[in-house]
């Protein structure tokens, strides 16, 4: 059974960002890290959040619109 | 978490910071614009003109018209340096001064959409990252809020570079595709590695705000990565691979 108080799935993948940044309150820390213990599915989007950040982070400038090496200007 | 999962998040970022040669210090760069040393000035162009491209480009509506701002900002810092009172750091300075020169251009092109960076719908309401519909209703009894879509499993073989490097490719069309203040903040933090910070202080966002857009722009990336690839594991896809996304950027819209 959920407390009033728990977070819930919807809840916690909205604060994500809070959590990785290191921006939750001492509160929402711990309702974050109560639920995450309790819920794989909330585990996985987590770990599917960092994955994609760790991907993000092996672009090159080449790889992003607006620096189009080989071709003429817009 | 398994580990090929770990290697990927605990493999080294590859960055791009120009050829050895780059001065790694601010302070040793800034001690050189300022006894007019044309290295440094070299180094710092090296090292920010790509990025700056980037920046000045979402203000105006063409790659030429970017160049411009880039080479006024460069100038305004060679005749500014003197006066530059060390308070920021010189990549905050450098950004600002680019920043506004950019705002400036865009307001004189008349083609450039007013301000469609950091817009109201950027900074308010209450988009999710993720879908409602994945979720139960919170009128369930049982499992009010909790995943009824749960997330689609996707590994990640570090191993196996080919993959690793489509997935990449598939990170790169969704940055491509976000709204210009999600793609600009989404590509300087996790592309370029500015600090919260540092976003902040350039473009005037609050720390909030700049939290919120970064959200917004990551979640819809982990999207595309969740929906393009059911399982992004050497040899083990349950459905036809996509074609390999072109990752040069592609005409101007």
């Amino acid at each position: 059974m959920r407390a009033p108080d728990d977070l819930s799935c919807q809840e916690l993948v909205e604060l994500i960002t809070d959590h990785l940044e290191d921006a939750l309150s001492a509160d929402d820390r711990a309702r974050f890290d109560r639920h995450l213990a309790t819920c794989r599915h909330c585990r996985a989007y987590l770990d599917q959040m960092r994955l994609t950040i760790a991907l993000t982070g092996q672009l090159s400038e080449d790889d992003l619109l607006g620096f189009p090496r080989t071709r003429g200007g817009c | 978490m398994d580990d090929s999962t770990d290697d990927v998040l605990r493999a080294p970022v590859r960055k791009r910071r120009g050829p050895p040669s780059v001065l790694d210090a601010e302070g040793a760069l800034l001690a050189g614009l300022r006894a007019g040393d044309e290295d440094a000035f070299v180094a710092l162009t090296r090292r920010h003109g790509g990025p700056m491209l980037r920046v000045a480009r979402a203000y105006v509506s063409s790659h030429a018209a970017a160049e411009d701002v880039v080479q006024e900002t460069w100038l305004a810092v060679l005749r500014g340096v003197d006066r530059f009172d060390g308070r920021s750091s010189l990549k905050t300075w450098l950004y600002r001064i680019l920043v506004n020169r950019a705002k400036t251009a865009g307001q004189r092109d008349r083609r450039c959409v007013p301000d469609p960076r950091f817009s109201p719908q950027d900074l308010a309401g209450s988009e999710p990252a993720v879908g409602p519909e994945r979720f139960y209703d919170v009128s369930h009894p049982q499992w009010a809020g909790r995943w009824k879509q749960p997330p689609t499993p996707w590994e990640c073989s570090v191993e196996d570079r080919l993959v690793t490097s489509e997935a990449v490719g598939v990170v790169g069309a969704a940055i491509n595709d976000l709204p210009p203040a999600q793609r600009l903040v989404v590509t300087l933090r996790d592309v370029e590695c500015w600090t919260a910070q540092e976003v902040c202080s350039v473009f005037g966002l609050s720390e909030t705000n700049q939290r919120v857009i970064l959200h917004r722009g990551r979640g819809k990336v982990r999207q595309r990565l969740e929906s393009d690839y059911r399982t992004i594991d050497r040899g083990e896809r349950e459905s036809p691979r996509r074609p390999v996304v072109p990752r040069v950027g592609r005409a101007d819209h």
